[in-house]
Order: structure tokens, then C-alpha cells, then sequence
């Protein structure tokens, strides 16, 4: 009974995964692309935390907390600080339209179902229905850095992409190894500091976080 | 005590909807004024302005034609037959067998092709002008309000309204993601087609915003009362179908007369905090720009999509 409505809720958290995954994609303003980050890591969280208590899993509850200090907390607060003190307020208008976008995210969904039928249809785990969730996560994350032209949300689109792997990893084998998510977590923290120089370095060099700009190698020759 | 009079039953229910319409939409703006910290006109409100409407008399334009002044009838009479086939107070009555959610879709479109045409009728630019924004959000919430309803009605086996609710009751309680994407979606299309903040604000007449409003602008009297009274029953309608759609518990399903005391107390509980939702989304937002109603509705059709595909794949 209590594995039967766990693994609803769990379904309704990658539903909530996948849904903040497209609210990522659609969003122009930095600040709520931020808060829709921190709420894709919660739901993750919560969702990691489920799945540990159903499967009996326990390190998938040091996952979970991991998780939610990280990306919930530290790192959407060093992003906000830094969009801050860049004075990030609005992404400029992505390369392709915005309606454009959600129809190639359903697109890239459809794909991910039809890509993890297999898998579905062979795991016994109870998190199988949600894997195909997972894996649209991610390519929804990749799209997103596709699309956007700031260095500031394509960031936020790796990590999102990041979100979406580990996902797969809790949904498909219960989560990695401990020692794999906490170097994992560890890279990412280190990345967002790292980030955080790039985006000063660009800004310098460029005068702002438009990527179209670093299109060309060579400076001009006069 | 078994199937008294389904005729009575049929009557007493459309006859609820056109008395409540008006009080609901009342506590909507009552809702709103206190939140503002304002002092509201009261829960009678509409029904004091249909009233003042109904006994002034009317101004027609001398180029009105017959649509100008069948248009009226024809939207509330439509809006009254959907008021008796949405199962509001059993799912046994008499004309929900007669039409399933797709027919009440399209005499929504029906309703609002006239109120179009209306609009363009007289010839002047507000008409004109509310017609050709209210057809544009039309064409883009008809296609999201449809998959809406389809991914219930896979969980429902059946396009009847009355069915679906009747599965929902007696089945067992469960999550579905599939049912959050639909209410999400359907919420945002609730919005556009009943013409609230964000997609249109229902309390002004700013010529460059206003969508509903300038369709009926050149009505007055009689025929502006049966405009607004069909408005809130829309409103009404629109409610009463995303209860049955996602909340149908406490619908009776059964055409008896003895337990319509409990179903008018679910309903009241229910369209309460229907209206104290609508009041708590409008209150926070601004209007958006025309432009951006496409996308505020292709994100409608987006969670209406995803709701169809978890359907099949996360249940």
C-alpha cells in the first residue's frame, strides 16, 4: 500500500522534474530561471528521498540531502549573487521562438519515451516509469543550451542537464555509488565557482555574456 | 425513491445555474475587493446590475442587422443548454447522454462565433477589433482545451462527462501525473476563454487591452443584461466542468432527490474556493500584452500534451 502511493508521488515529482525542465526553457528572466532551478532540485530531492525510503536504499538519503544543499541552496545562491553583481536582469531573445521551443521539447519527450521503452519494459525497479522522464530532462536541458544565446543560461541549462542524469541514475539503478554522486557534487560546486570567473573573464573581454560574440577566433586585422 | 422525475431533476438544475451565475461571479469580485483591502459591493451586486440593465431601454445602432439583435439570445440560450447538459448536481440526468465534452466544446465555439459576428456587426473599430483578438485566443485554447479533456477522458474511457465523473467517483483515489498537467492546463485555458486577468481584465474598458468588453460594447439594455448574464454563466459552466473533470466528488450519481441537500453543499464548498482560486491568480498579475497570449496558451497546450504522453508512459 504504502510502495503502491509512494511510487504516485514519485511519478508526480518526475512530473514536476520534467515541468520545471520546460518552465527552464521558456523562462526570459534570470531571477525566476533561478528560482525554477532551485524547485527542479527540490523536487529531485524529495523525489531521491522517496525512492531511498521504498527501496530501502539508505545512501540514496545522503543523495538527497546532498542534493538539496547544493542545488537548491549553494548553488542558485551563487548564481544569484553573480547575475547580481553582473546585472543580468533578462536573457536575450533565444534563437528560436519560444512556441517553436515547447513543440521540439514535446518532440524531444516523445523521442526520450520511445527511446526507453526497452528499458522500461525489462526493469522490475519501481522507479521504471520514470526514466523516460529522466532522460527527457536532460535532452531538455540540452536543448536549452542550444537555444539561448547567454553564457548565464546555458549554465543553468548544464546544470539542469546534470539534474536529468542524476535522475536517470536514481530512476534506472537506484542511484550511482556514493563515491561517484559525491565527486559529482563536488565537480559541480567547483564549477560553479568556476563559471563565475568565465562570466567575468567573458564580460571583460566582450563587453557582455552574449556567446554570439566568441563566434569569431581571430581579431580584426586592422 | 429511486429515479424521481429526472425532469425535475433537469429543470432544478439549470434553474440553479441561471440564479447562481450571478452570485458566483459576485463572490469572485467580493473575494477580490477584500483582498485589496477594499470594501466590496456585496455578493447581490450582479444581480442589481442585470436588473438595472433589464429595465432600461435599448439603443440599436440604425446599421444593426438581425444578428446584432439575435446574437443575445442565441449566446445565452447556448449557454443554458450547456447548463443542463454539464452534470453539475447527478450524473444521471436526462440531457448529459445527449452530448459528450466534445459538443460542448463546439457550442462553446458556436456561442462565441455569434458574440464574433456580433461584434463586427455595427461596424465599429472596438468591435471589430475585440472580434478579431477574441477569435485569435479562441483558436489557440480550443486545440489546448481538447487534448485537456482527452487525456481525462483516457483515464475516463469515455468523452461523456458524465461517465468520466461517475469512473472518477467510484474508482480508488489515485495520483496522476497525467491529471495535474490537464488541471494546469486547464486552469490557464479557464483564463483565457472566460476572459480574466492575465488574458483579458474583465473591469475595464481600455480600448487598446479590452477583448470581451469590445465585442459587446455597442449592446445596451436588454440585449447587454442577457450578454452578461450568459458571461457569468459561461464562467459558471467553465467551472462546473473542470469540477467534474478533476474534483467530481461529492456529485450525486444518482437521480435522487434526497440527496440533493448534501450535492448543493459540495458544490458550494467546491465553486468557493473555485472563485477564491481565480482571485488568488488575478490578484498578483498584471494583464499581458496581446503578443504574448500565444505563448501563455501554447504553454496550456504544452501541459495538455505532456499530461496525454504521461498518461502512457508514468501510468
Amino acid at each position: 500500500m504504502l510502495l503502491q502511493h509512494a511510487a504516485q508521488i514519485n511519478s508526480i515529482m518526475a512530473a514536476m522534474v520534467l515541468l520545471t525542465g520546460f518552465g527552464l526553457l521558456v523562462q526570459r528572466r534570470m531571477n525566476a530561471l533561478l528560482h525554477l532551478f532551485a524547485w527542479q532540485g527540490l523536487f529531485l530531492s524529495l523525489s531521491t528521498a522517496l525512492v531511498g525510503l521504498t527501496a530501502g536504499v539508505h545512501h540514496l538519503y545522503i543523495s538527497a540531502v546532498l542534493t538539496l544543499t547544493l542545488k537548491v541552496i549553494l548553488i542558485p545562491y551563487i548564481l544569484l549573487q553573480l547575475a547580481r553583481r553582473l546585472h543580468i536582469r533578462k536573457e536575450a531573445e533565444p534563437l528560436v521562438n519560444i512556441p517553436t521551443t515547447m513543440l521540439i521539447g514535446i518532440g524531444l519527450v516523445i523521442l526520450s519515451y520511445w527511446l526507453t521503452s526497452p528499458i522500461r519494459e525489462l526493469s522490475t525497479l519501481v522507479t521504471r516509469s520514470t526514466i523516460a522522464t529522466a532522460l527527457a530532462t536532460v535532452m531538455l536541458g540540452l536543448l536549452m543550451m542550444i537555444v539561448r544565446r547567454k553564457a548565464m543560461t546555458q549554465v543553468i541549462g548544464f546544470l539542469a542537464m546534470e539534474n536529468g542524469l542524476f535522475f536517470a541514475a536514481t530512476s534506472a539503478t537506484y542511484g550511482m555509488p556514493l563515491v561517484v554522486e559525491l565527486g559529482v557534487a563536488l565537480d559541480l560546486l567547483i564549477a560553479a565557482f568556476i563559471f563565475g570567473i568565465f562570466f567575468f573573464q567573458i564580460r571583460t573581454t566582450f563587453d557582455s555574456l552574449d556567446v554570439s560574440s566568441m563566434v569569431r577566433l581571430k581579431e580584426d586585422r586592422e | 425513491m429511486t429515479q424521481t422525475f429526472p425532469m425535475v431533476f433537469e429543470l432544478l438544475q439549470v434553474v440553479l445555474v441561471l440564479a447562481l451565475a450571478p452570485a458566483f461571479i459576485g463572490w469572485i469580485r467580493m473575494l477580490r475587493c477584500w483582498l485589496r483591502g477594499r470594501t466590496s459591493a456585496g455578493l447581490l451586486q450582479p444581480y442589481r446590475d442585470l436588473s438595472k440593465l433589464f429595465s432600461k431601454d435599448m439603443v440599436l445602432a440604425d446599421n444593426a442587422s438581425w444578428i446584432f439583435r439575435f446574437s443575445p439570445y442565441l449566446v445565452f440560450g447556448v449557454m443554458v443548454l450547456m447548463a443542463g447538459i454539464i452534470p453539475i448536481l447527478s450524473t444521471e440526468l436526462l440531457l448529459t447522454a445527449t452530448a459528450d465534452v466534445i459538443v460542448l466544446v463546439a457550442l462553446f465555439a458556436i456561442a462565441r462565433f455569434f458574440l464574433a459576428l456580433a461584434g463586427m456587426d455595427v461596424g465599429t473599430a472596438f468591435g471589430g477589433m475585440g472580434s478579431s483578438r477574441e477569435m485569435m485566443v479562441a483558436s489557440l485554447a480550443e486545440p489546448a482545451i481538447l487534448m485537456a479533456i482527452f487525456t481525462v477522458s483516457l483515464i475516463g474511457q469515455s468523452t461523456s462527462l458524465s461517465e468520466i465523473g461517475k469512473v472518477l467517483i467510484d474508482g480508488e483515489f489515485v495520483l496522476r501525473p497525467s491529471m495535474a498537467f490537464a488541471l494546469l492546463a486547464f486552469i490557464l485555458i479557464f483564463l483565457a476563454e472566460t476572459g480574466r486577468i492575465p488574458v483579458d481584465n474583465p473591469v475595464t474598458h481600455l480600448e487598446l487591452t479590452m477583448i470581451h468588453e469590445a465585442m459587446i460594447l455597442e449592446y445596451s439594455g436588454r440585449h447587454l443584461a442577457l450578454m452578461e448574464w450568459a458571461h457569468m454563466i459561461k464562467i459558471f459552466n467553465f467551472a462546473a466542468i473542470g469540477i467534474v473533470l478533476f474534483f467530481p466528488w461529492g456529485i450525486s450519481t444518482s437521480a435522487d432527490l434526497a440527496q440533493i441537500p448534501i450535492t448543493l453543499v459540495f458544490l458550494a464548498v467546491k465553486l468557493g474556493l473555485v472563485g477564491l482560486g481565480m482571485a488568488l491568480v488575478e490578484l498578483p498579475l498584471a494583464k499581458m500584452r496581446l503578443f504574448r497570449v500565444p505563448e501563455f496558451l501554447g504553454a496550456a497546450f504544452l501541459f495538455a500534451t505532456l499530461g496525454m504522453l504521461s498518461y502512457f508512459t508514468m501510468e
